[in-house]
């Protein structure tokens, strides 16, 4: 590819990503009320995708081989637990994280 | 404007903290992502341009294979707007938050990530901060965090002294958190549940590689058929 090829792929790509985040800011412009069903899925979405996030970071996890997603299940257990007692989320990011790294870097390396 | 300025800069002192986090998992994976960007012979430059101008994480370490590739412009748009889909979920969500902020709009909806959807959408900013710096503050630094990180991978990667494996673990522990703080709000129960019952099903029936648009299918599915029941406030 020549320099402007690239430019223009790293531009297509851009344009793509812009799209996906500016079309429900123009499909509902802020000086019209959104339709109830939009304003309710506004509402619902973010438990739902904070669900689908969780679950897409452990996407590449194999339960049925070694380690059989011991590290996530145990890091995720500790933070957790960790949110549960203080609800400090630097803590128990920070807990969670420094467990995850010690079991992957030792006990199941 | 002295007052604005300081009301911006209590607006940055209080976001610091939340962002804590994403700045961990960014300086893991934007690091990654420049030495990545290095070690195919895209160099600083395109390395800084990609995070500038196409901020969006995943499609970014995509974009890798399109930029070493023959040139198809229409295949990297279509790529990217899938990849990218999401993002449509996090615009819907943040119409009325997002609403009446006037030029601060362009960078809030310019830098949306994933990573700043969950922050805006869970953490209530501060009594004496005002939402919009609020907002703000933490889309700027994400964004910053993540084109630092990218550009000192692409410019000194390999002098990394400690091992950083799983450190990128911080990203699914910040997500854990957030689940869990939607997850107190007894209302949220429901429709937390059926994400993750919808992304888990989309994983096994479309393994991980393909799994984000079939998950937001049945996720778009299921909330419209019980969102009669799910609704809370009927606004």
């Amino acid at each position: 590819m020549t320099k402007l090829e690239m430019l223009l792929t790293v531009l297509a790509v851009a344009l793509g990503t812009q799209i996906t985040r500016w079309l429900p800011f123009l499909l509902f412009p802020e000086d019209r009320q959104p339709p109830a069903v939009v304003r309710q899925l506004g509402q619902l979405l973010p438990p739902a995708v904070m669900g689908l996030l969780v679950v897409y970071c452990l996407k590449s996890v194999t339960p049925t081989a070694f380690p059989y997603g011991a590290p996530e299940a145990i890091a995720i257990a500790v933070t957790a637990l960790l949110h549960g007692w203080k609800r400090n989320v630097l803590l128990s990011i920070a807990g969670g994280t420094a467990v995850y790294m010690l079991l992957v870097q030792t006990v199941f390396a | 404007m002295e007052k604005a300025k300081s009301g911006f800069a209590r607006a940055l002192r209080a976001a610091f903290p939340v962002t804590v986090p994403v700045l961990t998992g960014f300086l893991c994976l934007g690091v990654a992502y420049g030495i990545l960007m290095s070690t195919s012979g895209l160099g600083i430059v395109w390395t800084g341009l990609m995070s500038a101008v196409a901020f969006g994480g995943s499609m970014q370490f995509v974009a890798i294979s399109l930029l070493c590739g023959a040139f198809d412009p229409l295949q990297a748009l279509l790529l990217s707007l899938m990849v990218n889909a999401r993002h449509m979920f996090y615009g819907l969500s943040m119409l009325d938050r997002y609403k009446g902020l006037g030029k601060a709009r362009f960078p809030l909806i310019y830098m949306l990530c994933d990573e700043t959807f969950s922050l805006v959408s869970t953490v209530e900013p501060p009594p004496e901060v005002a939402p919009k710096d609020f907002y703000l503050a933490v889309t700027l630094l994400d964004y910053g965090y993540w084109l630092a990180a990218s550009l000192l991978g692409a410019a000194v990667g390999d002098l990394i002294p400690f091992d950083t494996t799983g450190m990128d673990f911080a990203l699914t522990a910040l997500f854990v958190v957030l689940f869990l703080e939607q997850w107190r709000k007894p209302e949220n129960r429901p429709s937390a549940v059926i994400g993750v019952a919808c992304t888990v099903l989309s994983l096994a029936v479309f393994g991980a590689d393909n799994l984000v648009i079939p998950a937001m299918v049945l996720i778009l599915a299921a909330l419209l058929m019980g969102r009669r029941r799910l609704c809370h406030d009927e606004a």
